[in-house]
Parts: C-alpha cells; structure tokens; sequence
C-alpha cells in the first residue's frame, strides 16, 4: 500500500514537472577509467532528469562515482558512453573549447575550498567568470558582480582580499561567483564540509533562500543529514542509483540555525 | 576573452609577485643593456677609424726601413737605414703610379723663442707634404723646393706650437725661433686639425724641409722614411708593386732575398684595424648576447615555477569556461610583459651606460637606432620562445586535476 501511495505522488510530481524546463537529462552515462590494467568502472549506467527550480543533493560513500558525476555534469569530463543533456544541448559529444565555453554560460560552480584567487578583491574574484565571456562590458561585469555579493550579504565587504575573509564569508564570495553569470544550474561540490556547524547552516540557509528564488541547484555531499534540507536525493554506490527521492517535507537551514546555543568560548 | 582583459590579469598576477617579477626582468635589463652599450662601443670605434682613415686619404703609401717586423723579433739599426735619398729620387723618377711623395725625417726637441719653449717635434718633409696629408698653411707659406735644396733654415709651425711660442699673441711670421741650437725662420703656420681619433694632437709638430733635418739637425744620410700618395685609390697596389720593383732594384736584392724595406698602405691599414674592431664587436656582442640568453632562461625557470604554484588557479579558471587558449596567452602575456619591460628598461639602461663611457672614459661610442632595434626585438623573442613552454604547459593542465591540486 505504502508502495503504491509513493507511486501516485511520484506521478503527480512528473506531472506538475513535465511543463517546467528539463535542465539536466543523462541516460545511461557510463565512465570507466582505465588504471594500469584495469578498468575502474565508476559510473555504471546513471539515468536521471533534473528540471528546472529543483535543490537536488547526492549522496554517496567515497568510491560511489558520485565525483566522477560531478565532473561530468559540470561539464569537466565526458562520459564513455552515454548521453548528456545541459538545457537542452547535448554535451557528450563536445570538445575542451565548446565545453569551456558551456561551463562559462550554462554552469556555477562552488568549490569544497572555495578557490577563490589569493590577494585579490571579493569583487574581482566574483568577476572572474564574465572575463572569459567578452560579450559582457567592464561596467555591466562589475555592475552584476556588485549585485551578486550584496546577494549574498557581502555588500559591506566588495573590497575585501580573499585571505582577509573568514571561511562562511569566503564561501558566501564563491557562491556570488557561481551565480554571476545566471547558470541554468548551481553546481555544489561538498559546499559545506570545511565549515563549522554554525557557518554550515548559514550556508545552507542562504542555498535554500536560492532554491526559493528559482534557482536549481545539485550538492554533492557525503553527509547523509543534508538530505532533509535538500528537495530532492539522489544516492549513488559503486556507480550505480540506489535512491532517488523526493523530499516532500524539507527543513529549514535557518530554524535549525536558529535552535543552535549561540557561540561561546 | 579579449586583450586588454588578459593584460590586466596578467599585470595583477605580475603585480602579486613584485620582488620576483622584477629579479627575472633584471636579468633582461642587464643582457638588453650590455648588448646595446658593447654594441656602441663597437659601432663609436669602428666610425671613427673610418673617419680617420678618410681624412688621411685611402690612397696614402708608407714605406718604412728594415723587412717587416715579425713577433716582436728586434731589429738591427743597420736595417733600420736602407732607405737611401736616392731611393727617393729614384722612385720619383721611375714610378708613374705616384702622385705625390715626400721623404720623411723627424727629430724631437726643445723650441724656443725668447722665455717661451716648448718640447715637439720637427717634422723633415718636402713640398708635397702637404698634398700627401691634405694640409695646408693658413698663414704666411710653405718653404720652396729652393728651400729644401739648400737646406734652408725656414720652419712652418703647427698651431700647438704657435700658442705655445707666441703667448701674447704675435705674428709669427718672420720671426726666428730655435730647435735645439738651430735658429729657423717662421715661414709660414699651418691651418688647425685638432686630435685625431687616436689622441694625437695634429698641430703639435713643425714642417721643416728634410734635408735640414737631415743634415743640420740629425746629421744621417738616410731617411726615416717616404711617404706617398696613388694616382688614385684602385691603383694603390700596382702602385706598391712598382715601388717594390724599383726599391729591389736599387737596393740590388736578388730574386729570393728579402725585402729589406717593407711598404704600407692605409687602406691595408684600414682594413686590419677595422676587421679587428668588427670582430672586437661580435665578440663583445656575443658575450652580451649569452646574458641575454641568461636571462630568457630565467622567465622560463620563474613561469615554470609560477604554472606549479598557480595550479589550482589555473584549474578554477578552466572550471568557470578559461579555455585552453585563454590560459595559454595569460602566461605567454606575463612572460612577454616581463621580456618587453625589461627590454625597455635594458635600453635605458645601455643608453646610460654608453653615456657614462664617453663621459668618463672619452671614447667614441655611437648607439646605432638598429642596434635598439635588434635587441629589443631579440628580447621580446626570448619572452614569446621561453614564455612559451611554460604557458603550453598550463594550457594542457587537466581542470578536474589541477582544481585538486595540493
């Protein structure tokens, strides 16, 4: 019965999904690596569709093909076989440059480090992705990159060197930078994991308030607790999907914030 | 990704490493500097032997006593004596490809008119001296082949010895003054040449005729030397030749002896100091050129240097759509800045150093625009040649790797 129940609401979610925009498709994408003599098979036929305005995290072990994934999605990496649908555009079949290119128009990435350049600005760290797209002016790039850390709350902070920022406020400067370029997608790779738990939240929180805005997002994670804050779960093991759930119930990163004791020494 | 983009980013990462970029460049500075400044020196020496060789006429002959001198071996005085006066007469008889000739005799001492003295020298010529070094007397004139006949007691001073022996100024001419114990009469003063490139000051002698040098001065019977002038500057070996013929014949050599004389032409001459000081300039340039090369090295050693430590940048920039080529130029615009800069700063640098070598050491230095030129392009080379592996190497770097590099 509960079998059953779960069916209904899954067809009734494809179907209030089938009118939106299909972001991500991949059919049985495949990528195996050949190591010495042997062949490390870490995607072994992975299948799914994320659309449009979707929070997705996937979850696995290490060794779960889970970053292989990701550098797939992100456009870093190409499949051995399989298909690849960004926003519509099929990537499998594209070279370094056209992949560049995409990664520039179609992707933001969030880094675990958060990779910002050393010695330079909060602004000019977050302006780093429009350089490399010459149909965007100097005054408009700087204009976008402005709004984009006040986005984040770092309005007060557009001048600050990277090495003179905490970790949340580094990360907060990563996630404008993913966002400069309005990306069909967010791509979050353990965005949270060098972050204490208070920090951690926040981060989350301010995920979610993107997630609210429209904005479809995928979190790579290890930690099975981020699963609740997320919209939907996927979950990977040796290169297979052993889950795929939507979250109907999401909880909110900032109530949770909110109930953390306040810090002490 | 456009240029002035690219630029900027390559100044910013220049500018991150201020101390380290500018090390690297000095090595440029100094290798552009060298090569234009020995390459001045070179061009300065080389331009003024031309000059003098052009004021003294490439056509000039000098023949001197004795067989032609060989690793410093030293030479009897009897050989030093075989040029006869009839050698002279002889040559004036019998060579036609001789303008002009004059026997050449000097005796250095003391002049004196009145309190004034002065040491130089007294210069035995005859009258075609003058046409021979392309002098003239300014004032009053030259003594007459009358003069030279009798041995007559006449000088023409040069200007170095006019100011010397006249103070406050006074007409020379007509005045006698002494060589030693020998009064002369002031004839004549030759016009001005001022120091050749040399050093020597060509106003400090006298023209006196030879054959008072010869036998009233010296008392010898043999001449220090001849020198002569070509009918034109083409027939200036025929014309050696000749001269050897007569001179053998007159000195009565037989076929397989040595010359016992041996004759020079300026443009031999010329030629000899030229070639050594072109070869002075490729050397010293080469030399120059190794630090150059030194230098280029050392932007590649600190853009290899720099790829590694940038790594993880250079994979964050591939992750957010730097292409292949976007990374590449980066590096390569870094190392050409670094190049271009230093090439800059290296001839300023060179210019300066040029500049304080004429000051302080007075010689003759010019800075061909070619030179600059040269160098300048030679150092933006090494930046695009060294820069370039560097930069490839970057360019080839795989984004999901080097965004994990530790």
């Amino acid at each position: 019965m509960k079998e059953d129940r779960n069916m209904e609401r899954r067809e009734k979610q494809y179907e209030e999904r089938d009118s939106k925009r299909e972001i991500i498709r991949i059919e049985k994408l495949k990528r195996y690596f050949k190591v010495g003599d042997e062949t490390v098979k870490a995607l072994r036929g992975v299948s799914f569709t994320i659309f449009e305005g979707e929070f997705v995290t996937i979850m696995g072990t290490s060794g779960s093909g889970k970053s292989t994934l990701l550098n797939t999605l992100g456009c870093l990496d190409t499949p051995t076989s399989g298909e690849y649908y960004l926003d519509g555009i099929p990537v499998s079949g594209m070279n370094k440059n056209e992949r560049a290119r995409i990664r520039n128009r179609k992707i933001g990435f969030i880094f675990q480090n958060y990779n910002l350049l050393p010695k330079t600005t909060a602004l000019e760290n977050v302006e780093l992705p429009l350089l490399y797209n010459s149909a965007v002016s100097a005054r408009e790039r700087t204009e976008r990159a402005k709004r984009c850390l006040m986005d984040v709350g770092l309005g007060s902070r557009l001048y600050h060197k990277s090495n003179q920022m905490s970790g949340g406020q580094q990360q907060r400067v990563a996630i404008a930078r993913a966002l400069v370029n309005n990306p069909v997608i967010i791509l979050a790779d353990e965005a949270t994991g060098n972050l204490d738990t208070r920090t951690s939240f926040s981060i989350l929180t301010l995920f979610q308030r993107l997630h609210r805005e429209g904005k479809t997002i995928i979190f790579v994670t290890h930690n099975p607790e981020l699963s609740r804050f997320s919209s939907r779960n996927i979950t990977l093991r040796d290169g297979h999907i052993v889950s795929d759930e939507y979250n109907n119930d999401i909880q909110s990163a900032e109530e949770v914030l909110r109930s953390l004791p306040e810090e002490t020494e | 990704m456009n240029f002035t983009n690219l630029l900027k980013i390559a100044l910013k990462a220049l500018g991150n490493n201020k101390m380290r970029c500018f090390l690297t460049m000095l090595g440029v500075i100094i290798g552009v500097g060298a090569v234009i400044a020995m390459l001045a020196i070179g061009q300065g020496s080389k331009n003024s032997i031309k000059a003098q060789i052009s004021e003294m006429g490439s056509n000039m002959i000098m023949i001197m006593p004795g067989a032609e001198r060989r690793g410093g071996v030293r030479q009897s005085s009897d050989d030093m004596q075989t040029l006869k006066p009839e050698d002279y007469e002889a040559i004036v008889n019998q060579a036609s490809g001789v303008k002009y000739i004059s026997p050449m005799v000097s005796s250095s001492g003391q002049w004196v008119n009145g309190n004034n003295n002065y040491p130089s020298q007294a210069q035995g010529v005859n009258t075609q001296y003058l046409d021979i070094r392309q002098r003239k007397v300014a004032q009053g004139e030259m003594f007459s082949e009358a003069d030279v006949k009798t041995a007559a007691k006449v000088c023409v001073l040069g200007k170095t010895l006019v100011t010397n022996l006249f103070p406050d100024g006074t007409d020379p001419i007509g005045k006698v003054v002494r060589f030693g114990k020998i009064p002369l009469t002031v004839i004549g003063v030759l016009d001005e040449k001022g120091y050749n490139t040399m050093g020597q000051d060509q106003d400090d002698m006298a023209l006196v005729p030879y054959t008072t040098v010869m036998k009233r001065m010296l008392a010898i019977d043999y001449l220090q030397g001849l020198q002569a002038s070509a009918v034109d500057e083409e027939q200036t070996q025929q014309t050696i030749d000749e001269i050897t013929e007569i001179l053998r014949t007159q000195h009565k050599l037989r076929e397989g002896q040595n010359d016992n004389f041996n004759i020079r032409s300026m443009k031999e001459l010329a030629e000899m100091i030229s070639s050594t000081s072109t070869m002075m300039t490729v050397l010293l340039a080469a030399v120059a050129g190794i630090s150059l090369l030194v230098g280029g090295i050392g932007i590649m050693n600190i853009m290899i240097v720099s790829v590694t430590e940038r790594t993880r940048e250079i994979g964050l920039r591939m992750s957010i759509g730097a292409t292949g080529r976007d990374i590449m130029s980066q590096f390569l615009i870094e190392a050409i800045i670094i190049s271009v800069t230093g090439g800059l700063l290296g001839i300023i640098l060179g210019s300066l150093a040029t500049w304080l070598i004429k000051l302080l050491a007075h010689w003759p230095v010019q800075i061909d625009p070619s030179s600059v030129i040269l160098s300048f392009a030679v150092c933006t080379l090494i930046g695009v040649i060294f820069g370039f592996y560097p930069a490839a190497k970057a360019s080839n770097l795989d984004p999901i790797e080097a965004i994990r590099y530790e």
